[in-house]
């Protein structure tokens, strides 16, 4: 299966582990990632104001680099402010003509409005399949290197709304992510606030108040049993680590880097052992695999 | 912020009428369930709290709304949005109350600086999502 592949800027630099584990956990599920070429900011955050067109522009105009590059195939990403940037805008210009065509305009470029972002969450539920997923894992020389690891699951706020434009799962309720865990053989704690914010760019703004926010997500997690937060989000990742309590005593993954680990990948393929981030963010774990 | 309610001659009515507007959120569907406020990560830090700045609009009451710190602490999570019972998408008006206030020149780009450990490691999304919510 080939699929066009949005990495955006976080990806490139300080989440390089996240795209490094997503890549290598595509190849070994056959899944070919045709990366975008020159792709551009996706602008990090959708304008919700009705008058904002210029903040349109620069989603708009990935968008209409990928109709362009393959018009067959779905846009892919992996960071939650790209999918939930990326979605809302095309679900903005695919709703309202008057919008789509000033932007067109704007780019010189019709867009069509057929382009389908997914999230690689998506594609794991709908393309591959749990199943196929735990046979490769049972083929793969039963690697039990997460069997029985206590693991809260953490969405966070974009993945999932505004549920009628992302749609991916229930905003409240999802299990996109416990599903995959169990999966992969994890103990998956039952985790009330996984869609709970992380205070997000106030990070930058408002340190102090992201701070809160992070510490009573980690701490809510230390008190429920759990040994490791499974992010789909570099800034979530980001905010657990550096903003919770003294630089967190929890560890932090993302959901690729696990599946990687389960499917018996080498820990450098996954990033595991080379960016200082991730090793502040894993050392901790007392399970011992990463 | 009286200044900005008189600076253009405006009525605080036909400011509402803007937030309205720009928010495309009819304010007076709100019942006042206080949903978006119990649910918001960051109600502990706001001066006023979100299903009140709501209550102000209704009863004209711009002035202390443009003052608060509330919409400058909302994440733009969307936890309100997604549980409003009747609809209302509270983030879009957070957003268009930082909107009017940016664009009336009350909210000038700040430069934030984070120590060089945390600044280090910063995700760009974070850098590039700050920017846009204080520039509009």
């Amino acid at each position: 299966m080939k699929l066009l592949y949005y990495p955006g800027c976080t990806l490139r630099t300080v989440a390089q582990t996240f795209d490094l584990s997503a890549k290598a956990v595509a190849a070994a599920l056959d899944i070919e990632l045709v990366e975008l070429t020159d792709f551009t900011c996706c602008g990090g955050l959708f304008p919700q104001t009705t008058d904002n067109l210029m903040s349109l522009l620069a989603p708009a105009r990935v968008l209409v680099h990928a109709q362009r590059t393959d018009p067959a195939q779905r846009l892919m990403t992996l960071c939650t402010f790209c999918y939930n940037t990326l979605k809302r805008t095309h679900y903005t210009l695919a709703q309202d003509a008057q919008k789509r065509a000033i932007v067109s305009e704007y780019l010189e470029e019709p867009y069509r409005a057929e382009v389908r972002v997914v999230h690689l969450l998506e594609v794991l539920r709908d393309d591959i399949g749990y199943e196929a997923i735990s046979q490769k894992i049972a083929a793969n020389g039963a690697v039990q290197a997460l069997q029985g690891a206590r693991v809260a699951p953490y969405y966070g706020c974009l993945l999932l709304r505004p549920s009628d434009e992302i749609g991916m799962d229930d905003p409240e309720q999802p299990t996109i992510l416990e599903d995959l865990l169990h999966t992969l053989g994890c103990t998956v704690v039952d985790f009330p606030w996984k869609t709970e914010c992380c205070g997000s760019f106030l990070s930058v703004s408002k340190p102090e108040l992201a701070r809160q926010c992070s510490q009573t997500i980690v701490q809510r997690a230390t008190q429920l049993g759990a040994e490791m937060l499974v992010t789909t989000c570099p800034l979530c990742s980001y905010n657990i680590a550096y903003m919770g309590p003294n630089h967190t005593a929890m560890t932090v993954a993302y959901f690729t880097q696990l599946l990687g680990l389960a499917l018996g990948l080498d820990q450098d393929q996954l990033g595991l052992r080379t960016d200082a981030l991730h090793q502040q963010m894993t050392s901790q774990w007392k399970g011992g695999a990463i | 912020m009286r200044a900005l309610i008189h600076k253009n001659n405006m009525q605080e009515k036909d400011l509402l009428r803007e937030v309205e507007e720009l928010s495309g959120q009819n304010l007076y569907a709100c019942y006042q369930c206080g949903k978006c406020t119990a649910g918001c990560p960051l109600a502990f830090s706001m001066d006023i709290l979100p299903h009140t700045i709501i209550r102000l609009m209704q009863l004209g009451q711009l002035e202390p709304v443009l003052s608060s710190n509330t919409p400058w602490h909302c994440a733009a999570c969307l936890t309100c949005s997604s549980r409003c019972p009747k609809g209302v998408d509270l983030a879009r008006v957070m957003e268009a109350l930082r909107a009017l206030l940016i664009r009336a020149g009350y909210a000038p780009i700040q430069v934030f600086r984070l120590p060089a450990e945390l600044a280090a490691q910063l995700p760009q999304q974070a850098a590039v999502s700050a920017l846009r919510k204080h520039s509009g």
